[in-house]
């Protein structure tokens, strides 16, 4: 049976430890050399990126995340034992951890690590489709005979080089789609490599709950559980058509995941569907000037980040959460895109003020969609807004002026509300 | 209550009722007419709480009385009879239910207490005019096109009917706009119109009223309050709240020194405009205006899709111009031009360009031009 060390990449017949090297870090698997797509998920990204950047926190459990009374972002595997889970809020995090250290988020660290990792990839394929920051699918179908290896090598490689060059760990699944490289990439987790071969697909999938599948989630388990429908073996039971008719578009694919069948390609270009930002705010509010402020703060967020990748949007969506978590939504579409945050802060107030909330939020978020590329937004200006074409270009100098000497050279004095 | 009428006359009758019916409704009462009979006449009364609309038709009272029912649902019922027929409607008061019967046909429906249904307060009426069917239906019908559906500008839902300083002395005022274009209609302002405070006409009751519309002969009765509009015929009483809020100042964004004048054949444009739009973006519906010696150029340039050119013949007699508009913008203005040419006066690409027909200015239109 095909086998590889994970450490010194020597491939070998069989054994339990690498004759080379003697570790015990092998890789073996009959369709090991025949297997091209690939999940990359990074191992607590965040939480690994701050321990590589600070070795004191080495062994302590570590939080990223915003102050009290915002969320978990990322949680280191130590952090992780106490049952910190990503996307708790902090202050169940910390009542369950109350040793672990609390590190602020610094966003533009991990997107240049990003970049590096996005790098490395790109020496083995140019098929990746990122999902996150610090996570990707690869498709190496094709690249055994340029590299001179398989996949499964290139792959072990790529891992080894991430932790040698940049100090931080990936878990990496190996199979023969997308759906089961995701799965496979979370079996052996952190440091982990798993494949999961064409011959044990339907016998590795039959008794998995169907949560497994990526986009069942609470509400879909619920609706499946109502079908009778708990694991992967009741869903084999279902003729197709009965799915159909019972799930729509969506029984039409159970059907086929059920199976270990997913031909969706790795997408280069998935096109980026929205941009939004977020925040939780350190005490719950429901003052219009501050809440004012973050609107402005936000929408230049989303500005900025859709001018850096050229792209405009044509809905406008705002996001309060209640201090009882009840979520509230306001969405609006425009007559054309827009990717200037003036533009983008008129809408978000206006369906701030139609919505009539009274707060208080412990949230507030606003979010730019229907996207497309940007020399289709704001093209015109409106009548009854004379003002705007001033404003527009008064934005475009701000641009101007923080691209050259740092984002924070100018600010309006909303932004400090 | 017991009733026949003619097929036909309630039909109508129904018809107008049920428009005004919200299809979605969590009150059951608002989705039900209010049918009342007495004398020699049945009415009819619907309501969205907004607005509210009084059919009469004349009918046969046997006995009289009143029950309501589904609009629609009756609506459906009559629209199906063969034409001609006597329809009796009889509320039977063992069962509660209003039986519906023309011919072999028999209906039964579910009724509801007629107390239940919320008739609209009446207003005190500031303003009390009467205007012939053609003169309102010209103002709303030429405006209604840029009539705003953004939410987020309420005020801008509607029609703004107002009295206003013409170039003639004082005249009634049609303005709708959505920021984009605006139309602004005038008429002779009729008598008793005069000191008529300004309300905004609600689109859906502008939709209404066109039904009452139709007919040339027709002399409208119109009311106006701060709150409500009335407009009656003999037989249909059409009440609305108005929109409350305030219409934006738009005498300010009607450009008055644009200098740059194209007169085009209003129809060969539309349809010139309309052509070149079908390479255009789904989205975007970008066309290019380049104007130069009595020469037009309209051309649309999508890079996902192709390019398209036309050229047109026209009078114009100064410097070239290159300016973009929205197609549907465009196609949509051009259309309200019927009998002179369309004139348009430019400033440049970026100003808001002004159309009118002919030498017309009852009837002005302004639409902002798109970069392309």
């Amino acid at each position: 049976m095909p086998s590889l060390c994970r450490d010194c990449l020597n491939p070998f017949d069989a054994g339990s430890r690498c004759p080379a090297c003697r570790s015990p870090r092998i890789l073996t698997h009959p369709e090991l050399d025949s297997l091209s797509i690939a999940h990359m998920d990074c191992d607590a990204f965040y939480a690994s990126v701050e321990k590589r950047d600070n070795p004191e926190l080495r062994d302590k459990p570590v939080i990223v995340g915003g102050g009290t009374r915002g969320v978990v972002s990322t949680c280191c595997y130590i952090a992780r034992i106490s049952g910190v889970r990503s996307a708790m809020p902090m202050f169940q995090a910390l009542k369950l951890c109350p040793e672990a250290v609390v590190v602020r988020p610094r966003m533009q660290v991990y997107v240049e690590v990003s970049r590096q990792v996005r790098a490395m990839m790109e020496v083995l394929t140019p098929a990746i489709q990122p999902l996150s920051l610090d996570e990707a699918f690869l498709d190496l179908s094709g690249t055994a005979r340029l590299h001179g290896a398989p996949p499964a090598v290139m792959l072990v490689r790529l891992l080894k080089r991430m932790e040698d060059e940049l100090g931080i760990t990936g878990s990496v699944g190996l199979s023969h789609n997308k759906f089961l490289a995701k799965i496979a990439s979370d079996l052996d987790k952190p440091r982990g490599f798993s494949v999961i071969g064409r011959a044990e697909t339907v016998q590795f999938l039959q008794n998995k709950p169907v949560r497994i599948i990526w986009g069942v989630g609470e509400a879909g388990q619920t609706a499946l559980a109502q079908a009778g429908i708990r694991t992967i073996a009741d869903l084999l039971r279902w003729d197709r058509r009965d799915l159909q008719a019972r799930f729509g578009s969506l029984g039409d694919r159970l059907w086929s995941l059920a199976r270990g069948e997913d031909n969706r390609p790795v997408n280069r270009d998935e096109k980026m569907k929205s941009i939004s930002s977020e925040t939780t705010f350190d005490e719950d509010t429901g003052d219009p000037d501050i809440l004012d402020g973050h609107l402005w703060r936000l929408s230049e967020k989303v500005s900025d980040r859709a001018k850096a990748k050229d792209l405009a949007g044509r809905t406008v969506t705002i996001k309060l959460k209640r201090a009882n978590f009840t979520l509230v939504t306001r969405r609006h579409s425009l007559g054309e895109p827009t990717q200037s945050a003036d533009r983008l802060y008129h809408e978000a107030r206006a369906l701030f003020d139609t919505a009539r909330e009274p707060g208080p939020f412990r949230l507030i978020g606003v979010g730019l969609s229907d996207l497309c590329p940007a020399d289709e937004a704001d093209r015109m200006t409106d009548l009854l807004d004379p003002g705007a074409a001033r404003r527009r270009k008064a934005e475009a100098a701000t641009d101007a002026i923080r691209a050259r000497f740092g984002r924070d050279a100018i600010i309006k004095g909303r932004a400090l509300r | 209550m017991k009733i026949s009428i003619e097929r036909g006359t309630l039909l109508k009758a129904v018809g107008q009722a049920q428009s005004v019916v919200e299809r979605r409704n969590t009150i059951p009462i608002l989705a039900n007419v209010l049918i009342e009979a007495e004398g020699n006449q049945v009415s009819l009364r619907a309501t969205d709480l907004d607005i509210e609309v009084v059919d009469k038709a004349p009918a046969m009272v046997e006995r009289p009385g009143a029950t309501t029912v589904s609009a629609v649902m009756l609506h459906e019922i009559v629209r199906k009879l063969p034409d001609g027929a006597l329809v009796s409607l009889t509320e039977e008061a063992a069962t509660g239910r209003l039986t519906v019967a023309a011919g072999r046909s028999t209906f039964s429906l579910a009724t509801l207490p007629k107390e239940d249904f919320p008739v609209m307060a009446s207003s005190e009426y500031a303003t009390n005019f009467s205007a012939p069917a053609p003169v309102l239906r010209r103002l709303f019908d030429k405006a209604k096109f840029a009539i705003s559906t953004e939410e987020t500008r309420y005020y801008l839902n509607g029609v703004y009917m107002h009295v206003a300083q013409g170039e003639n002395g004082p005249v009634l005022r049609c303005v709708a706009t959505d920021g984009h274009r605006l139309a602004r209609i005038d008429a002779p302002l009729p008598s008793g119109a005069e000191g008529m405070p300004g309300v905004i006409v609600p689109r859906k009751t502008v939709g209404e009223l066109r039904k009452l519309l139709d007919d040339d002969e027709t002399q409208i009765a119109v009311s106006v309050s701060e709150t409500k509009v009335r407009f009656a015929t003999p037989n249909i009483v059409l009440t609305s709240k108005v929109i409350d809020g305030t219409f934006p100042d738009y005498s300010r964004v009607i450009p008055t020194g644009n200098t740059r004048r194209l007169e085009v054949d209003a129809t060969e444009f539309a349809k010139a405009v309309d052509r070149v739009a079908t390479v255009s973006s789904e989205r975007s519906r970008a066309v290019k205006l380049s104007l130069d010696e009595d020469r037009l150029v309209l051309s649309v340039n999508s890079p996902d899709s192709g390019a398209a050119e036309e050229e047109l013949a026209v009078a114009y007699s100064d410097d070239r111009l290159d300016i973009g508009f929205n197609a549907k913008y465009l196609l949509e203005i051009a259309s309200q031009v019927d009998r002179e040419n369309a004139v348009f006066l430019f400033n440049s690409a970026g100003d808001p360009t002004l159309m009118r027909e002919g030498n017309d200015t009852s009837a002005v239109y302004v639409v902002m031009p798109m970069r392309v």
